[in-house]
C-alpha cells in the first residue's frame, strides 16, 4: 500500500486532487490570458477588471458555503437574499442616507431582513428535503417575480429612484446620484506598476487594487471561515456529511440547516449591496433572476462540489470564473469580431459546470 | 378500539384531500372568475377566441410532458432541448424556401432525427443525475441555449457559408436574424400552414367535442352494465360530465340556429385539433403496451423494475425521447401558428410555460394525465388572458398584471412542487412512525 504513495504525485492524483473543473477551466483561462497577450490586449486592464468583478461577486459566491456545508445544496434561492439586499438599498435611500452613511445603513437593514427572510426559507427548505435544489430554485424566480410588484406599487417619494413620468421605481437606479457608486471601492484604493513606480494611491493607471471592497470580501470570508470553526459551524458541517450520525449525535439537523440559510441569506445581501456599489447601479425587477448560477457555478469551479464547499474554493473559483470571462470578451471579439461569442461561452461553461457537478451528486435510490 | 384509531386517523386527511390536491386549480379557477367579475373590458367573445387559438397552440406542447412524469423523471424541462429542435428544422425549411403542407410534413419529417438524438442525450444525462432530474432538465435547458445561440450566431456565416443577402441571414452575413419571417402558407410559407388546412366554426367544435364526451359517457356506462366486475366507473362523475355535455350540446345547437353573438369568435383549426387528440389517444394507449407498463414501473420504483428484468435506464431513455421528439413538433405547430420565428426567444419560456400549465390542471411530480394536461393549457391561459386587464382595471396598471403573470409562473411551479414534495415527506413519516 505504502508502495503506492511513494510512487510520487501521477497526473491523475492532481486531478483528483484540485478538481476537474477547476483545472480544465483555469487552464482555459491561461490559454486565453496567452491568446490575449499575442492580441495585444493591456494586461493591466484585463487584470485591474478581473480584480474588480472579482471583488464584486465574491461575496455572493461566499453565499454558496453555508448552505452547500449545511446539506441543503448550492443556494440557488440566492435572489431571495439578493432581494432583501435590493429593498435596504432602496429604503435607506429613501430616507436620504449618502455616501458611507448609506453604505452602511444599507447593510444594517438588510441583515435583520436577511434573518427573517433567511429563517422562512430554512423551514421551507427542511419540509421539502430530497428536492431542495429545485424548489430552491424556483423559490428564487418567486421572489424575483414578486418583488416586481412592490417595486412598482410602493409609493417611494425619493426623486433619484422614481421615473420621471408614473409610478413605482426605476430599472436600474444610479447610486452616483447618493454618491454611493464605488464608496467602498474607492477606500484606499491603489494601483500597482501604474503613474508613480510600484504603488500609486488613487491611481488611475496599472493594476487598480480597490481596496475597501476587497477588504469588505476578505472579512466575510474570515467570519464565514470562523464561524466554520465554532460548535455551531461544526455541527452544521456534520449534519451536511451525515445527518443520519449526527442525528444520532444529539445535533438538531433541521436548526442547523436553518442557521445555515440564514446565513447564506445575509452573505446574499449584502454581496448585493457591495455589487451594486462596485457596478454603479442598483438593478431592480427581473434584474436578479438568473444572479443565483453565475454564483453556484463560480464555487464549483473553485473545487466545491454539490456537498462539500470551503472558503478557499470560493476565492479561487470566483477569481478564476471572473477572470475567464474577463478575458474572452475582447479576445473573443478581436478574433471573431461582430459575434457575441464571449457571453455564448459563458452560458455554455457555466451551466456546463452546474450539469458536470449533478452528474457527480450521488444518486437517488435507483 | 385501535382499529378505529387507525380508521380515523387515515379518514382524517382524506377529507381535505380533495380541496388539498387540487389547491392550484381552484386558485386559478377562482383568479378567472375574479377577473370577469372586475374587468368590464373582457367580453366572452374575445376570451373565447383567445383562449381557443392559445389552446391549439399550446396544448401539444404541455401534452409532451406527460409520458416522463408517468417514467418517473418529474417534469422535463428539457422539452425547451425539442423547441430547439423544432427551430433547427424550421430555419432549414426556410432557408431553402419550402413551404405549404409539403413543406410542413418536412419540417416535422426533419424534426424528428434531430430531436431524438438530442432526446437520446438528454436521457443519457437523467440516468446520470438520478435523482435531481428537475433541477438538470432546467440546467440542460440554460446549457442547450448555449450551443444553439452558437450554431445560429456563429456556425451560421463562419463555418457553413451562407449568401448575406437571404432574408433570413443577418446583413452583415453572420448569424440568423432575430426574428425569421416563416411567409404566410399562400405564399409559399409556413406560416398557418397546418391551421390553414381546414377550419370550422368555434360553435361546431365545441357541438362535436362535448358530443365525443357524451357518448364516451355512454360507452362507459354501457361497458359497465355488461361487465360490472371488469368496468367500474365513477357514478357522480360520469352522470356530472354526461349533464355538463348536454348542456353545451343544446347551447352550441342553439347560437348555430340562432347565429347568435358567439359565432363571431374565431375559427377553430381542424387538423391541429387532431393531431392534439391523436396525442392524447397515444398517450393513453401506450400506458397499456407493454412499454407503458415499463414506463408505469420504473416510475414507480426503479429498484423493483430494475429486479423483475426491465432495462430502466434505456425505459428513461425511451421516455426521454418520445417527450422531446413530440415537444419539437408541438414547438412547430406552434411557430407555424405565430407565422414568425424568434429565433433565440421562441423556446426559452416553453418550457417554463408548459409545466406550469400542467401543474395547474392538477399534475404533480409523480401524477399526471391527458386531462391534467387539457384542463391545464385552458385554465393557465385563461389566466395569461386575464392578468392584465385585472391589473388594468383594478390598479389602472397593465404593466402591473404583467408582472404578476410572470409570478403566478413561477409561482405555481414552486408551490406545486413545494406542496408535492411536502405531502410526500409528510406521508414519510408517518409510515415510519
Amino acid at each position: 500500500m505504502t508502495g503506492i504513495k511513494e510512487k510520487g504525485i501521477s497526473y491523475k492524483d492532481i486531478v483528483k486532487k484540485v478538481g476537474f473543473p477547476t483545472i480544465f477551466i483555469g487552464g482555459f483561462w491561461i490559454l486565453l490570458l496567452i491568446a490575449g497577450g499575442f492580441l495585444g490586449i493591456s494586461m493591466t486592464t484585463l487584470l485591474s477588471d478581473t480584480i474588480k468583478r472579482a471583488g464584486m461577486n465574491g461575496i455572493l459566491v461566499l453565499a454558496m458555503v453555508p448552505s452547500i456545508q449545511s446539506g441543503t445544496g448550492p443556494n440557488f434561492a440566492l435572489p431571495v437574499g439578493v432581494v432583501c439586499g435590493l429593498f435596504a438599498i432602496v429604503c435607506s435611500i429613501e430616507i436620504g442616507f449618502t455616501g458611507w452613511a448609506w453604505l452602511f445603513a444599507s447593510i444594517a437593514f438588510a441583515i435583520p431582513l436577511a434573518v427573517i427572510v433567511g429563517y422562512l426559507y430554512g423551514k421551507l427548505l427542511n419540509a421539502v428535503k430530497g428536492s431542495e435544489m429545485t424548489i430552491a430554485t424556483y423559490t428564487g424566480f418567486s421572489i424575483v417575480a414578486f418583488m416586481c410588484l412592490p417595486w412598482l406599487v410602493i409609493p417611494f417619494q425619493s426623486k433619484n429612484m422614481g421615473w420621471f413620468i408614473g409610478k413605482g421605481l426605476r430599472e436600474t437606479i444610479q447610486l452616483d446620484a447618493i454618491k454611493g457608486a464605488q464608496t467602498l471601492s474607492n477606500f484606499l484604493k491603489f494601483s500597482l506598476f501604474g503613474e508613480k513606480g510600484f504603488i500609486t494611491f488613487g491611481g488611475e493607471k496599472g493594476i487598480i487594487i480597490p481596496t475597501g471592497m476587497l477588504l469588505m470580501f476578505f472579512i466575510c470570508c474570515v467570519t464565514v471561515w470562523l464561524y466554520f470553526r465554532s460548535k455551531s459551524g461544526i455541527a452544521i458541517s456534520a449534519g451536511g456529511i451525515n445527518p443520519m450520525f449526527a442525528k444520532s449525535s444529539g445535533i438538531d439537523i433541521d436548526k442547523c440547516r436553518i442557521k445555515a440559510n440564514i446565513l447564506s441569506t445575509i452573505m446574499a445581501a449584502i454581496g448585493i449591496i457591495v455589487y451594486s456599489q462596485g457596478y454603479g447601479y442598483a438593478q431592480l425587477y427581473t434584474a436578479p433572476l438568473n444572479m443565483a448560477f453565475p454564483a453556484v457555478a463560480a464555487v464549483l469551479i473553485g473545487g466545491a462540489t454539490a456537498s462539500r464547499a470551503k472558503v478557499f474554493h470560493v476565492i479561487i473559483g470566483v477569481i478564476i470564473y471572473q477572470g475567464l470571462f474577463t478575458t474572452a470578451l475582447p479576445v473573443a471579439n478581436l478574433l471573431f469580431e461582430g459575434t457575441d461569442l464571449s457571453e455564448i461561452l459563458r452560458m455554455i461553461i457555466q451551466n456546463g459546470i452546474i450539469l458536470y457537478a449533478l452528474t457527480q451528486v450521488k444518486g437517488g435510490d435507483k | 378500539m385501535n382499529n378505529a384509531k387507525t380508521r380515523e386517523r387515515l379518514n382524517t386527511p382524506k377529507t381535505s384531500t380533495w380541496v388539498a390536491d387540487n389547491i392550484v386549480s381552484l386558485i386559478f379557477v377562482a383568479f378567472t372568475i375574479f377577473g370577469f367579475l372586475v374587468s368590464d373590458g373582457v367580453t366572452i367573445n374575445f376570451f373565447l377566441t383567445e383562449l381557443s387559438s392559445r389552446f391549439f397552440r399550446n396544448a401539444f406542447l404541455v401534452l409532451s410532458l406527460v409520458i416522463p412524469v408517468v417514467a418517473g423523471l418529474g417534469l422535463n424541462f428539457g422539452i425547451v432541448v425539442g423547441a430547439m429542435s423544432a427551430q433547427i428544422a424550421i430555419a432549414i425549411v426556410r432557408y431553402f424556401e419550402f413551404g405549404g403542407i409539403a413543406g410542413l410534413v418536412l419540417t416535422f419529417v426533419l424534426a424528428l432525427p434531430i430531436a431524438g438524438l438530442f432526446g437520446y442525450f438528454t436521457g443519457a444525462l437523467y440516468n446520470k443525475t438520478r435523482g435531481q432530474e428537475m433541477i438538470a432538465s432546467l440546467m440542460v435547458c440554460y446549457f442547450a441555449n448555449g450551443l444553439y445561440q452558437f450554431l445560429f450566431l456563429f456556425v451560421v456565416g463562419v463555418i457553413i457559408k451562407v449568401p448575406k443577402t437571404h432574408p433570413m441571414i443577418k446583413p452583415d452575413g453572420v448569424g440568423v436574424r432575430m426574428t425569421v419571417d416563416l411567409v404566410p402558407v399562400e405564399n409559399g410559407g409556413l406560416k398557418y400552414a397546418l391551421d390553414k388546412i381546414w377550419e370550422i366554426p368555434f360553435m361546431w367544435a365545441i357541438l362535436i367535442v362535448f358530443a365525443c364526451i357524451l357518448l364516451l359517457q355512454l360507452w362507459k356506462i354501457y361497458r359497465n352494465k355488461n361487465n360490472p366486475a371488469l368496468y367500474r366507473y365513477n357514478k357522480t362523475m360520469v352522470l356530472i360530465n354526461a349533464a355538463l355535455s348536454t348542456a353545451m350540446i343544446a347551447l352550441s345547437i342553439y347560437s348555430i340556429l340562432t347565429n347568435s353573438r358567439l359565432m363571431i369568435i374565431r375559427k377553430v383549426p381542424v387538423v391541429t385539433g387532431l393531431l392534439i387528440v391523436a396525442l392524447c389517444v397515444f398517450n393513453e394507449l401506450i400506458l397499456r403496451t407493454k412499454l407503458g407498463q415499463d414506463f408505469r414501473s420504473v416510475g414507480q420504483s426503479q429498484h423493483i423494475a430494475e429486479v423483475s428484468g426491465i432495462n430502466v435506464d434505456k425505459t428513461r431513455i425511451i421516455a426521454t425521447i418520445m417527450s422531446t421528439v413530440f415537444a419539437s413538433w408541438g414547438q412547430i405547430m406552434y411557430l407555424q401558428n405565430m407565422g414568425t420565428l424568434n429565433t433565440y426567444g421562441a423556446h426559452t419560456q416553453i418550457g417554463m410555460f408548459s409545466v406550469a400549465a400542467l401543474l395547474v390542471g392538477g399534475a404533480s411530480t409523480q401524477k399526471a394525465g391527458v386531462k391534467h394536461a387539457v384542463i391545464g393549457t385552458l385554465l393557465f391561459n385563461s389566466m395569461f388572458i386575464m392578468s392584465p386587464e385585472i391589473g388594468l382595471s383594478l390598479f389602472g396598471n397593465a404593466l402591473l398584471g404583467e408582472y404578476f403573470r410572470t409570478f403566478m409562473v413561477y409561482g405555481v411551479i414552486g408551490l406545486a412542487l413545494g406542496l408535492h414534495v411536502w405531502r410526500t415527506n409528510k406521508k414519510g413519516k408517518i409510515t415510519l412512525n
